[in-house]
């Protein structure tokens, strides 16, 4: 049994970002563990450009934003066990990992941060009927097949669901050659960023078809086509306006599932809008001493965002590992009308790691202009002007301790305003 | 004869509005930009309808047969992505690579170089 004082689950960005500003807090003893035999996660196979603005107010590729965390953590002495797989987590803080090296490894952390990512939806979770003949891949193995691995999954591809990795993957399948016949989703708005919508389609003229879906797929060994529909708005498919698009290949970009059956084993508590952990102030999941953030917490469009979560997490570390897992009591955080969740779940305003708290939210519902109101006990305690807030957009707002102190719950509602727009930066 | 009017559609990126901007050419020429809200969107709409640059990424082979992220180090004319895609498709690289190492220069006449966006030992 090793005795270590953090250990990181998950050595992608999330995992990388924690690290690192977890040596920088002076935490000596930090080692990440990750099941692939290079650090960097998902960020190796998104070659694209588009990561970085906030963090290095650059536009980065995938593999330049990882490589960058990398030799941060290296430079400060961070350790990275690779090719190794976590099996085992208990609330206790005990880790059960299994590598082809040392076989099955056991560790004793103070701490522990939770950053396993999250997989994709795949044809099982929306369930599509029809064959099952093979060509049908999520959008993200697609990606991986081109980019990493060097083969291409079709020449004639359909994409079902507007999200950024299938976005993504329309514009490079298309460079490299294949012909990509539209991009279905089933919602009346695209759930990627419109910079993707720009240059992913209409740069190479790929239609967008909303409030569509597939209904078929056809083929026995390959895929030979599928049939596409209209949905109404209560997304049921309207067979009238059937239609069959031959292609060889279906690509799903159909949503991410945080990865959290580690979290379950530990007997975390789950939200079951996020799929992802409750968290407190702190990013403190149920169990004392487990920290979360992430993909794993919560399914981020940027990445930039993932790195102030998992930097927020290790100051969560820190203030865990100086106070002794000290017990706090939480006042509830709650998402109201026009919103799916906001994160934290629960704070304790005293034990706050900075000045400001960060609360990240996501819409139910696209709006052009909406406000934003902070509840408490008392009434509004705060309320802010957004413009064009998405659901595929995270909102992340900062509120200071003082405005905090002394209330007993916390409630957000987003309603929608008049149509009068202004043009922001 | 009058010349012919040619109206161009373009989805303005520089803020999250998204505005759709309507251009008119006539004879090659930006007759009207419309649909924007600010000055930004008519510039950028210019450059669309003109000549839009995007940055492309891409990979290469490496001699181990692996395959080596790239992208250019500037911006190149978008009706170039296909050839600069074309030429690259031959271009093998020998390892050690660094990150930000040029590994093909001046692609598709662009006189844009080509650089590594990861480093292989």
């Amino acid at each position: 049994m090793q005795n270590r004082e953090l250990v990181i689950i998950g050595g992608g960005p999330a995992g990388l970002s924690a690290a690192v500003e977890a040596r920088r807090l002076g935490i000596e003893d930090v080692l990440v563990i990750d099941r692939e035999s290079e650090p960097g996660g998902i960020l190796k196979q998104c070659i694209h450009t588009g990561f970085g603005l906030h963090i290095f107010k650059e536009e980065l590729t995938g593999p330049e934003y990882a490589e960058r965390f990398i030799r941060k953590a290296e430079a400060l002495g961070v350790e990275i066990m690779l090719d190794t797989m976590v099996i085992e987590l208990t609330s206790d803080r005990r880790i059960v990992a299994v590598n082809g090296r040392e076989g099955l490894v056991e560790i004793q952390a103070k701490a522990i941060i939770l950053a396993m990512g999250c997989r994709e939806r795949t044809r099982g979770a929306i369930k599509i009927p029809g064959f099952r003949p093979a060509g049908i891949f999520t959008a993200g193995t697609a990606q991986r097949f081109v980019n990493i691995e060097g083969y291409m999954p079709g020449c004639e591809i359909v994409i079902l669901g507007s999200g950024d990795i299938g976005l993504i993957m329309a514009r490079r399948l298309t460079l490299e050659g294949a012909k990509v016949r539209c991009v279905v989703e089933i919602m009346p708005y695209s759930n990627g960023l419109t910079r993707n919508i720009v240059q992913c389609l209409e740069d190479y003229s790929i239609p967008l078809l909303l409030k569509h879906t597939v209904v078929n797929i056809h083929g026995k060994k390959r895929v030979e086509g599928v049939t596409i529909a209209e949905v109404d708005d209560e997304m049921k498919p309207i067979m009238e306006t059937a239609q069959f698009i031959p292609c060889d290949t279906l690509l799903l970009s159909v949503g991410l599932i945080p990865e959290n059956e580690l979290s379950r084993m530990a007997g975390i508590e789950i939200d079951d809008v996020t799929g992802g952990p409750v968290v407190n102030q702190r990013l403190e999941t149920s169990v004392p001493g487990i920290f979360a953030c992430g993909n794993v917490l919560h399914v981020h469009d940027l990445v930039d965002f993932v790195t102030q979560e998992a930097m927020e997490a290790a100051r969560g570390v820190a203030s865990y590992l100086a106070d002794g897992g000290k017990k706090y009591d939480h006042i509830p955080v709650t998402a109201g009308e026009g919103l799916r969740y906001v994160l934290p779940q629960r704070i304790n305003v005293e034990a706050m790691t900075g000045e400001k708290q960060n609360f990240f939210m996501r819409c139910a519902r696209p709006m052009a202009r909406a406000r934003l109101y902070v509840e408490s006990e008392r009434g509004v305690i705060e309320s802010r002007l957004l413009s064009h807030v998405k659901p595929s957009e995270m909102i992340s707002i900062k509120l200071g301790r003082d405005e905090l102190k002394g209330v007993k719950m916390l409630k957000f509602i987003l309603q929608e305003e008049g149509d009068k727009i202004e043009c922001n930066d | 004869m009058s010349a012919t009017t040619e109206k161009r559609r373009v989805t303005c990126i520089v803020c999250p509005s998204g505005c759709r901007i309507n251009v008119e050419i006539e004879g090659g020429k930006i007759i009207e930009i419309s649909g924007n809200q600010c000055k930004r969107g008519a510039d950028y709409a210019t450059t669309e309808v003109t000549q839009p640059m995007r940055v492309l990424t891409t990979t290469v082979r490496l001699e181990n047969g692996r395959l080596l992220p790239v992208k250019t180090s500037h911006p190149i004319p978008k009706a170039l992505l296909f050839d600069a895609i074309k030429e690259l498709s031959g271009v093998v690289v020998k390892p050690p690579v660094k990150m930000g190492q040029v590994v093909y220069s001046n692609v598709a006449g662009t006189g844009v170089d080509v650089v590594a966006t990861r480093s292989w030992d």
